[in-house]
């Protein structure tokens, strides 16, 4: 008999259930539609355990590798945990401590913490940093766990931001903040060396895929990697020369600042950045596409990308939402 | 070919569905008659979705009933979904399978299923 444990309590199945029918049986509410493994409504995560390989079919490879799983065609042969994706209980919050505050450009502040317990995560995934215990606000990783000794946040101040503007203006190295995650699935997966990489980022969109660049690389990526980095004028851009060092370093590297206002110098790009992306590669069959910062763009840029050929499992959006509470 | 395969089984099952979901729903949102009705924000949920569709019209798994489809499609009906919609819809699924090289009786049964749901989706 294999035992489900979901929210502190433990649930047994019956021969040949699975983990959606065990859990609504005892009247638990879990999200459902198809109930054959294809519409993805049931979609759950293991918090303890390794969910069948059968129970993931048709995922994406970045939602595979966290554990996620479709409750309605997972039959386990061994206990797991499991956990709602939106079950933000599951993660405990944990103490950092601020090592280092460095402006990169006039609104973009770096922000280096020290966690006090080891944190699993990967370039480009986000983590919530709490200001106190009920404000808390979304940041992407710009770390590398393998490479960097402390997880590096690019945090954009925001009008009338509150978490932004703490951040900017009080924060100082030393202070110790809260921080729980992490989570998002934009970040780079093992596999197809080869295939083109598309990065597009607004503003601080260039944190999660600054990231993922530099994993890939790491990892030995072979494919064409482009990246677009746009913001209206040339104060908006940072990491410039970090990035020209990278593609000095990488010839597969290719990285393509763009400037959508007035007076563009030489060296930069005319346009915003998805907008030139898509006219440098019109085809983007078989390309893997990141695309990070503003919704409005993000959302555009998907629907553009699989229009142009890009297949909707080889697209990584990470769309910045800014909180209606600011 | 063994008259037992199923039409999911002649079709090449999970691999052909997943082959013809992008085509289809790139098919769908660039058609003007009725993209208005796949504008979900979430394009993930979206595909997902049109991929749940793909195997049920391809005589694939799926427990929906026709309550399910009432249900699922009665916010659409009130923004003016119609025949000529459920036609064009169709008419996509067709094009998608004669890209992927599918024989046209098997298109027909695709159709046919399809078909079978239009009262459901309408809603009457």
């Amino acid at each position: 008999m294999v035992t489900i444990r979901y929210a502190k309590d433990n649930y047994e199945l019956e021969d040949g259930q699975s983990v959606l029918d065990g859990l609504t049986s005892h009247g638990i509410y879990i999200p459902f539609s198809c109930r054959s493994g294809v519409c993805q409504t049931c979609l759950m995560r293991t918090t303890g355990g390794t969910p069948p390989e059968k129970s993931q079919q048709g995922l994406k490879d970045s939602l595979k590798l966290q554990n996620y799983f479709l409750a309605c065609i997972c039959h386990p042969t061994e206990d797991i945990e499991v956990a709602l994706p939106n079950d933000k209980d599951v993660q405990a919050v944990i103490p950092a401590t601020v090592k280092n505050l460095t402006l990169l450009n006039t609104e973009i502040m770096h922000v280096a913490l020290e966690c006090h317990a080891p944190l699993n995560y990967r370039a480009g995934q986000f983590i919530n940093l709490f200001q106190n215990q009920t404000l808390g606000r979304s940041y992407s990783l710009a770390s590398l766990p393998h490479e960097d000794e402390y997880l590096h946040l690019h945090v954009r101040r925001l009008p009338q931001g509150r978490v932004s503007g703490w951040i900017h203006e009080e924060l100082r190295p030393g202070q110790t903040v809260g921080i729980r995650g992490p989570g998002g699935d934009c970040f780079y997966t093992p596999g197809d060396a080869e295939q083109g990489m598309v990065l597009i980022g607004t503003g601080s969109g260039l944190a999660p895929l600054y990231g993922i660049i530099r994993d890939a690389l790491s990892q030995g990526h072979s494919g064409p990697i482009h990246l677009f980095h746009g913001s209206r004028d040339l104060t908006g851009l940072y990491l410039t020369e970090q990035l020209r060092d990278l593609v000095r370093q990488y010839s597969n590297f290719n990285y393509i600042p763009c400037l959508s206002g007035e007076n563009v110098p030489d060296g930069f790009a005319t346009g915003r950045a998805h907008d030139v992306a898509f006219q440098q590669i019109p085809n983007l069959k078989n390309w893997r596409l990141f695309l990070c910062g503003h919704p409005e763009m993000v959302q555009v840029a998907k629907r553009k990308a699989f229009l142009a050929g890009a297949s909707m499992k080889h697209i990584y959006a990470d769309a910045f939402n800014v909180s209606q509470s600011s | 070919m063994s008259q037992q395969a199923s039409l999911y089984e002649q079709l090449g099952g999970e691999a052909a569905v997943n082959a013809a979901v992008d085509i289809f729903y790139r098919k769908v949102l660039s058609d003007d008659r009725i993209n208005a009705f796949f504008e979900d924000v979430d394009m993930d949920k979206q595909a997902a979705k049109q991929k749940a569709f793909l195997t049920m019209a391809f005589g694939g798994p799926h427990n929906y009933t026709g309550l399910d489809m009432r249900r699922g499609h009665a916010n659409l009906v009130e923004r003016g979904l119609n025949d000529t919609h459920v036609d064009a819809v169709i008419e996509n699924l067709g094009a998608t399978l004669r890209e992927l090289g599918v024989k046209e009786e098997l298109i027909a049964q695709v159709a046919a299923i399809a078909e079978s749901t239009r009262n459901d989706v309408l809603g009457r």
